[in-house]
């Protein structure tokens, strides 16, 4: 019974950390890593800064977002099923909440003028933080003649010829297959 | 139905975007465009980068809520954001169990080494379709190049680019870009 208890108590602080998490994280994804290690290990000792690495790692080597990776893992590892359940409802609901109430606003305020002026010049400026996001995202890559054909096809297939994006992703991921397969023989030889 | 459809839609985005942040934004532009269109130029979909970047919560999760508010509603927005949420949760709880075998899987090694690299070449034309939006609104033509509003949107770009470098916080970026923007229209220059 006790047992029981303390299980429901974790999951509910599972979903409060979680959802103070979520509220608080602008960016998402890998902004959100360091409240995850001081909420999920300095304070509650629910994981260890091993499973932290650990988790970065599955959550890049894995679909979807990174902040969902992270809670589902941390809440699984803490109390089960329903941990998980409950850590990932609470990253998961401030921005719902709060992107339904601005869905709202935007609409009421889109036909002003300022607001539209403010967008032409908003847009450039979201170019500029696309352009250094891609650019730490290149950084972070492999450098070699794979990777590069790999980066290169992808650009010029959806990019240029309009292909559509999941054959594309898939294509690369038999290149990616056969590749490693190539290169683990060539190390081997 | 529209619910279901929702749902299926960014299901099948959140099940095969791997990485972070804007890794989604390719197949979120192409299947929004695709389905909805109509509701989203590619103007939409900028504008609503900006909003993501000054509000919390990863990019997928505000731009799923976006689309299906938009689309149906609030129960439109919980369709698209479980669609959204639903692959990697489910993943990961398979993936938890088995992380050793998964992590030294030849196979998932193999895959990864075809996909991180094929997402950095897929944002890099999804940024194309922004930047060919901001510069040329009208279409692609030369004539474009004579407006004034061509040089301005170049003008604020560059200057973003140099604080984005330099690691200026985003949301200051955005406001800055606001201010530029409302200048440059009550001037009448746009």
């Amino acid at each position: 019974m006790k047992y029981v208890k303390t299980r429901w108590k974790k999951v509910w602080k599972l979903f409060t950390t979680f959802l103070k998490i979520g509220a608080f994280t602008f960016g998402g994804g890998y902004a959100m890593i360091p409240l995850i290690q001081k909420e999920a290990v300095d304070k509650n000792g629910w994981v260890t800064d091993d499973d932290i690495l650990e988790i970065i790692a599955i959550a890049e080597s894995t679909p979807g977002p990174i902040a969902i990776n992270s809670a589902t893992f941390v809440g699984y590892r803490t109390a089960g099923v329903m941990g998980s359940v409950a850590a990932t409802l609470g990253v998961v609901l401030p921005s719902f909440v709060i992107i339904f109430a601005i869905s709202f606003v935007l609409r009421q305020f889109q036909e002003l003028k300022a607001v539209q002026y403010a967008f032409q010049g908003i847009r450039a400026g979201v170019l500029a933080l696309l352009c250094k996001a891609l650019w730490g995202m290149y950084k972070k890559n492999q450098k070699n003649w794979a990777s590069y054909i790999v980066m290169a096809g992808a650009f010029i297939l959806t990019g240029l010829l309009d292909v559509s994006v999941l054959p594309v992703l898939v294509g690369c991921a038999v290149f990616g297959l056969v590749t490693a397969k190539v290169m683990e023989r060539r190390a081997q030889k | 139905m529209i619910y279901l459809e929702l749902f299926l839609t960014f299901f099948m985005i959140g099940a095969v975007t791997i990485g972070g942040g804007y890794a989604m934004l390719p197949l979120m532009q192409e299947q929004v465009a695709l389905h909805w269109g109509d509701l989203f130029p590619q103007e939409a979909i900028t504008n609503f980068i900006a909003v993501s970047e000054s509000t919390p919560g990863p990019f997928a999760v505000n731009m799923a809520t976006y689309v299906g508010s938009e689309v149906a509603g609030i129960l439109g927005s919980a369709s698209a954001t479980m669609g959204v949420v639903l692959p990697s949760f489910i993943i990961i709880l398979i993936v938890a169990r088995f992380y050793d075998k998964y992590r030294n899987s030849s196979i998932v090694k193999g895959v990864m080494t075809g996909l991180k690299p094929a997402v950095v070449g897929l944002i890099a034309g999804a940024i194309l379709s922004v930047a060919l939006d901001v510069f040329f609104p009208a279409g692609l033509s030369a004539a474009a190049l004579t407006t004034p509003a061509f040089y301005l949107s170049a003008g604020i770009f560059a200057v973003m680019l140099v604080l984005a470098m330099k690691k200026v916080h985003p949301i200051l970026l955005i406001v800055l870009s606001a201010v530029a923007g409302i200048v440059i229209g009550y001037l009448g220059l746009w």
